[in-house]
């Protein structure tokens, strides 16, 4: 496979391969460098994180349902101060690229989050979780309403302007999500990342009642892959030049590959990891074979090419 | 949150063959070629281990106890298990017949803590729960500790309790609630005021079970190291989703993940009354 570029590019943060871990779901890498080196993959993405520590919420969290499972986890979390002191330090001195995620309960809180990831070193994109209720708004969740979704990532922009690119992580459980990409990418928001898990709930026949303790939670794996090639599909024709990172249900290379062909520039492996904890190595190495048996000497030039015949 | 616990040091993931199934009361005895596992897991620590190909419905892995490692035997280092098929999960591992293969990462979790000196031990295993019970008290005996073991379900053949097993032990009571083995009642109503010749217990079983031993083990003063079963997705630390609240040494209750941080806790740490919730003054709760 000599000569193959792998290379991507998220606005100006360049990574050696397309391929990163998921928000949620390499809990901060740690764990997930027993089993491979996070220099090999593009970039981790860490577990959202908030001002303060947070417990998270009680069990059950978690229900496996066919070809995914629904999670209810609450953004357990130790805190910003505490994440940027240990975990992101410790992700540097691995030589991990990092991309930052971060999630708050008020606008307020995601700019003096942005603030705090742009004066730390090492972080390579920060990602912007905006799937998280809106406490100032009756708890609506940013990402599922416009003005909502366009102040909180005017606010970030205005904590970090050009230092670091901004990535907007996006519902998919919206009527229009190419109006909200469109909405963030005005608000200054350099990249897309979908899509978050969809809504669910799995109720107990036995108990007669919601098993999650949290009633809904989300829902991920291969089972939403299709609702991911579409809304990536979808938001690459209307933003062609905006670079997303595609993620939902991807399991193997040839998973990835359909992610990239909708249009993405970048693969999150979620809850794959889970299943199998070298998943995102694997895929690396599984989707560079494919790209060069399809003929591509390029992995850029592959993004979005099932686009082709329309254009 | 100071991230005081790692993932075990030695944990590896591999395709592991079945060498051996048979079926052991109501449960299935499970012998896997795992010559990494083998040479480095302690009592108490577990396998994770994923169920069907990349085209299963079923993603999360399903972790099981370690009952016995073989470092070197005829088939290079082995690893047992016993799985209780009650899922679609379980149930797809234990029909796996011979030669076929497994994706195995292990070991996991802690292992039960040792005491330097002889001890006084009972071990208390509910259900197949009893299945890390019998390495550790190979352990214990190599320490010259007294071993005494107690072993409850709800029938007779859901006591997992191996004739090889049992030459581990210096004594082995089992009850039954139905009263097919051993005494009618619960494990726990077997030594009930019986804790003054003990120095230490170990136990593995539902947390229903682990409670009571955490209490009654308090009454008489004695530690209680319980290995917990709590659900799991990954079994390495990335989900969160198998926490329990947890005092730590300053007071503060956290919730820890049971596949990291345990499974194996002190008794009298485990939040056990609050379960299921988030209790008030848990480090980070919720406004």
């Amino acid at each position: 496979m000599s000569g193959f570029d792998f290379s991507t590019s998220i606005a100006q943060t360049s990574l050696p391969n397309p391929i990163l871990t998921a928000s949620g779901c390499a809990a901060n890498g740690k764990e997930l460098s027993a089993f491979f080196p996070l220099d090999q993959i593009g970039a981790v993405v860490t577990k959202s994180v908030m001002s303060q520590p947070r417990s998270g919420r009680a069990t059950p969290r978690m229900a496996e349902t066919p070809s995914g499972m629904l999670n209810a986890i609450g953004l357990q979390g130790p805190g910003i101060d505490a994440f940027l002191k240990e975990d992101l330090a410790w992700l540097v001195e691995h030589g991990a690229r990092t991309i930052v995620s971060i999630a708050g309960e008020s606008v307020d809180e995601f700019a003096a989050l942005a603030r705090k990831v742009r004066g730390a070193h090492g972080v390579s994109a920060i990602e912007v979780n905006i799937s998280c209720p809106n406490v100032e708004n009756r708890g609506l969740v940013f990402a599922c309403d416009r003005n909502s979704a366009r102040e909180v990532i005017e606010a970030v922009k205005r904590s970090v302007g050009n230092t670091i690119p901004i990535i907007a992580k996006l519902s998919p459980d919206v009527t229009d999500i190419v109006s909200i990409a469109e909405e963030v990418v005005a608000a200054g928001a350099d990249g897309l990342a979908m899509i978050n898990t969809l809504l669910g709930m799995v109720i107990n026949t036995e108990t007669m009642r919601p098993h999650l303790a949290n009633k809904t939670g989300g829902l991920s794996g291969p089972a939403i892959r299709p609702v991911a090639v579409r809304a990536i599909y979808q938001v690459h024709r209307a933003l062609p030049q905006v670079p997303i990172v595609g993620m939902g249900g991807v399991l193997t290379g040839n998973d990835a590959f359909e992610l990239v062909l909708a249009g993405a520039c970048a693969i999150s492996v979620g809850t794959a990891t889970f299943h199998d904890p070298s998943a995102p190595i694997r895929i690396k190495q599984e989707l560079e074979s494919l790209l060069v048996a399809r003929g591509f000497s390029r992995f850029s030039d592959a993004v979005g090419y099932a686009h082709r015949s329309d254009q | 949150m100071a991230h005081s616990a790692s993932i075990n040091p030695d944990v590896t993931q591999s395709e592991c063959e079945v060498i051996s199934k048979r079926k052991v009361g109501a449960y299935h005895h499970l012998t896997l070629a795992a010559p990494a596992i083998a040479e480095h897991a302690k009592p108490g620590n577990f396998l994770a281990i994923s169920i069907g190909d990349m085209k299963s419905s079923m993603l999360l892995r399903r972790s099981f106890a370690i009952y016995q490692t073989v470092p070197r035997g005829p088939f290079g280092g082995t690893v047992e298990i016993i799985v209780a098929p009650h899922g679609p999960g379980s149930t797809w591992i234990t029909q796996r017949a011979p030669h076929e293969k497994l994706d195995v990462v292990g070991p996991l979790g802690n292992a039960f803590k040792i005491p330097k000196d002889p001890v006084r031990a009972l071990l208390v295993g509910g259900g197949y729960g009893s299945a890390p019970l019998f390495a550790l008290a190979e352990t214990l005996r190599q320490k010259n500790s007294r071993v005494e073991m107690a072993i409850g379900a709800a029938t007779a053949d859901r006591i997992f309790a191996p004739v090889e097993g049992k030459r581990s032990v210096h004594s082995l009571m089992i009850a039954t609630e139905d009263g097919s083995s051993g005494a009618k009642g619960r494990v726990t109503d077997l030594f009930d005021n019986s804790l003054s010749a003990i120095d230490i217990v170990y136990a593995c079983g539902p947390m229903g079970m682990l409670r009571a031993l955490t209490e009654i083990g308090a009454r008489a003063g004695v530690l209680v190291q319980c290995a917990v079963e709590e659900s799991m997705a990954c079994g390495v630390g990335l989900c969160m989703t198998c926490v329990l609240p947890v005092q730590d040494k300053d007071g503060v209750i956290k919730m820890l993940r049971s596949c990291i941080e345990g499974p194996i806790f002190d008794g009298s740490a485990v939040q056990w009354d609050a379960i299921g919730t988030i209790p008030p003054g848990t480090y980070g709760a919720h406004r």
